[in-house]
Formats: C-alpha cells, structure tokens, sequence
C-alpha cells in the first residue's frame, strides 16, 4: 500500500499548535518553579523542625515518586471535587505536576544537603553567621549547585510527562495533537510533527538549563572543582 | 447504578497482571535492544557510535506517549493492524532501550580502563573482554540505577491505556466510569502501583549501599 503524507492538513493549524506549545511551556516552567520550591521547603522543614515532620516528608516523597503519574492526575482531577476542591483540567494538571516534581526535586536536594560537610555549617557558624544564612549560604546554594545536572534532567523528564494531562484533555501539545487528529484524520503525519516540536522543546530546555547553571552557580561550581581536586590529591 | 464492589476490585487486580506482563515483556526485549546500543556506543567505529548516540538523544527527548501513537499509527499505515498490546510493547521497549543503554554505557565506563588493558595483556579477543572481564563488573555497578529504572517502567506502562490496552490504570478509568467513586478506586489502583514500586525502589537503594560499602576508598 502507497500511503500519500498530507503535511498540509497539519499545518493548517497552526494557530491550535502554537496554543498547545505555549501550554506545554507554561505548565512545564509553572511546574518547575512551584515545584523547586516546595521542594526546597520540604527540605528546610526537614532539617529545621522535628523527626516527625521528617517522616511526613518522607512518605509524601515516597509516595509520589511510586506511584505513576497519571494516576495523580486522575487523583486530583477526579478525585478532588468529590472533597469540594473544584479545578479546571489545566489547573489540575499544574498542582499534579508541582507536586510530582516537588517530590523528586526534594529526594535530590536531600542528597545534595547531605553532601555538604558538617565542617561547613560549623565554619559558618563560627563566622558569626545566622541559621538562615548558614542554611541560605553554606548549605543550601552549593548543595543546588552540586545536584544541577540531576535536577535539570527531572525538569526535562517533565516536561515530557505533561503530555500525559492530554489524558484530562488539556489542551496543551499532546492534547492538542489528539484534536487535530480527530478533524484531519491525519494521526501519522500530525504526532510527527509534534514529536518533532517536543523533541526541540526537550532539547533546548537541555540546552538553557545548562546555561542557567552556570549563569547561577559560576562562583560555587568553580569552588567545588576545586574541592574535588582538592579530594583526588 | 453499579458501586465499588469485590467484583470490580478483583477486575483491577487482574488488570494489574497485565500490567507486570508487559513490565516483564518490555524490559527483556528493551534489555536486549539496550546492551546491544550500549556496545555500539563504545564501539570503534564512529558511525556506529554516533548512530546509538543519536538513537539514545532522541528517544530521551520525546515523550513516551509520542513513540506510542507514533508506533500505533505508524504500522497501521503500511496495513498492519497489530492488537494494541504489540504496539504497548513495542514502544515501551523501544523506551527502554534508550534509557537502559545510557545507564550500562556508564556502567561499563566506570570498569577502570587498566581491567582493558590486563584483558588485552592476555590476548583476549574484544568479544571475550566483554564476557570475562568488563560484563561481570559492569553488571554489579549497573544493577542499583537498573532496578530504579524499572520503577520508572512500571509506572510509565500506565500511559499505554490510551490505545485501549486494559492494564491497571486503564481498568481503574474503566470501573470509575462505572461506579465514579474516583477516591475508592484511584486510591486502590495506586496502592497497587505502591506494592509494586516501593520494594523496588527500596531494593535499588539497598543495593547501592551494597556496592558502596565494598567500594575500596
């Protein structure tokens, strides 16, 4: 069987996708901000208040991150409005996102906290510094500057899961390919196009959160360099 | 008006055997597919390299749904109508590969390079230096991020409920539209999905402590 490609029935909206692209941005970069930082609260209040708030963290990290997230989605969009919490699917799909990778984002900036010696914190201590601004300081920037390059590859493993919110029709790429494919009956040729539009999209967030890291952390990087050689002699 | 009853919550038990068959299935065909990727991106010869690379950038770049619709819609244009569970399979593998074949590749990198070179001492061919010298410790440092990765492979098999595959999640929608009692069910539907993921990820972390501690510092 010949099959004759139709690009055109695709690109006759365009308007739609560049909808749907902008969606996936905004949920995406929403989910990353919110979600970085609950997760640096999280890890705050792990260290700073009691075991119990310890184990409450825990539990809410383990239970997100073993659990898939689609079935979050339909928790919260399902689920909520039975308890008298009312959202749209896209707002939905924003706290399901936040919370997803605020789960994870705390598992490794756990791990970079843990890293940072305790020689640190008492050298800081010493200098006369604050609990806040040990913890702002000492403990918490070079601990995100250790964990980046794990962090930015949970931000790109987001933004690839947004498309699963197309399972509560959001309307953002991956729903917005199920829409177009339903008025152009052209599925093959529209889920190439946006396989291709999220494949730029995955790799130019690769690309500025690189950028970023360096931008944010030139001093602290270059300092941890200099740690591990300072380890390896 | 049907309600959450034993009857649908056995239906969601046997869908979650659906769901650990095409793990299974996915994971051996994606393994194989992936050690071959992770050799080729060692190879000598570039183009055989750059092609893994390649393989391995794209595939982490898009989402899982995209190469499912892409490998539904795509065999059914050269007239293949595979049942849905060919094409879940298919595409979870093709997942798998990607990712599996990154973690062993740095698995068998982080084999120091002076075990090549006793193997080369020994005039072991390139073949038997993979089978008795770098294989074996690879395997050991690569089993914690593996047995990780399969935790993301259990939950990643939810998704291919879209093309009407019954697994876990898709029998939980299914018996919601039923009964629409989404808490009961959902909340069942993930306690499954804990039972299956929670030991695994606990194992991968066990085994990293494992390994660590035998580590010569």
């Amino acid at each position: 069987m010949r099959y004759q490609f139709q690009f055109d029935a695709v690109f006759a909206e365009a308007d739609r996708i560049l909808n749907g692209v902008l969606l996936t941005i905004g949920l995406s970069f929403g989910a990353i901000v919110l979600g970085l930082a609950l997760a640096v609260l999280l890890v705050a209040a792990k260290s700073l208040f009691g075991r119990w708030v310890g184990v409450l963290v825990d539990a809410y990290v383990e239970l997100m991150r073993n659990t898939p997230f689609l079935v979050q989605l339909f928790m919260m969009f399902f689920g909520l409005p039975l308890i008298g919490i009312r959202m749209s699917g896209t707002e939905a799909a924003l706290l399901a996102m936040t919370l997803n990778l605020g789960a994870y984002a705390t598992e490794i900036i756990r791990a970079g906290v843990e890293s940072i010696h305790r020689s640190q914190i008492e050298a800081g201590m010493s200098l006369a510094m604050t609990k806040r601004q040990v913890f702002q300081y000492v403990v918490l920037m070079p601990a995100l500057a250790r964990v980046w390059p794990a962090l930015s590859s949970q931000f790109v493993l987001m933004l690839l899961a947004s498309s699963i919110c197309s399972f509560i029709s959001v309307p953002e790429l991956s729903g917005t390919a199920a829409i177009i494919e339903q008025n152009t009956f052209r599925s093959f040729e529209t889920y190439i196009v946006v396989t291709l539009i999220y494949l730029a999209l995955a790799l130019s967030l690769k690309v500025s959160l690189l950028w970023l890291g360096r931008r944010i952390f030139p001093r602290l990087s270059s300092v941890d360099r200099l740690d591990a050689k300072a380890e390896a002699a | 008006m049907v309600t959450f009853g034993w009857p649908e919550a056995l239906f969601i038990f046997r869908a979650a055997g659906w769901t650990l068959l095409l793990t299974a299935i996915a994971f051996l065909i994606g393994g194989l597919m992936g050690g071959g990727l992770a050799i080729l991106r060692l190879s000598r010869i570039k183009l055989l390299r750059r092609f893994a690379a390649g393989y391995i950038l794209v595939i982490q770049s898009i989402p899982v749904l995209m190469v499912l619709f892409m490998s539904y819609y795509g065999l059914s244009l050269f007239g293949i109508e595979l049942p849905p569970f060919f094409a879940a399979s298919a595409s979870l593998a093709i997942y798998v590969s990607a990712y599996l074949a990154e973690i062993w590749r740095g698995s068998i990198e982080a084999v120091p390079f002076q075990q090549w070179e006793a193997s080369s001492s020994l005039a072991h061919s390139p073949a038997q230096t993979y089978r008795y010298v770098i294989l074996p410790q690879a395997v050991r440092i690569s089993l914690p991020p593996t047995v990780g990765f399969l935790v993301q492979l259990v939950k990643n098999t939810s998704i291919v409920s879209v093309v009407g595959f019954v697994e876990l999640s898709r029998a939980g929608q299914l018996v919601n539209n039923a009964t629409f009692q989404p808490f009961q069910i959902f909340t069942l539907v993930a306690a499954i999905y804990f039972a299956i993921c929670f030991p695994l990820s606990r194992l991968s972390r066990h085994l990293e402590k494992v390994m660590n501690a035998s580590r010569p510092h």
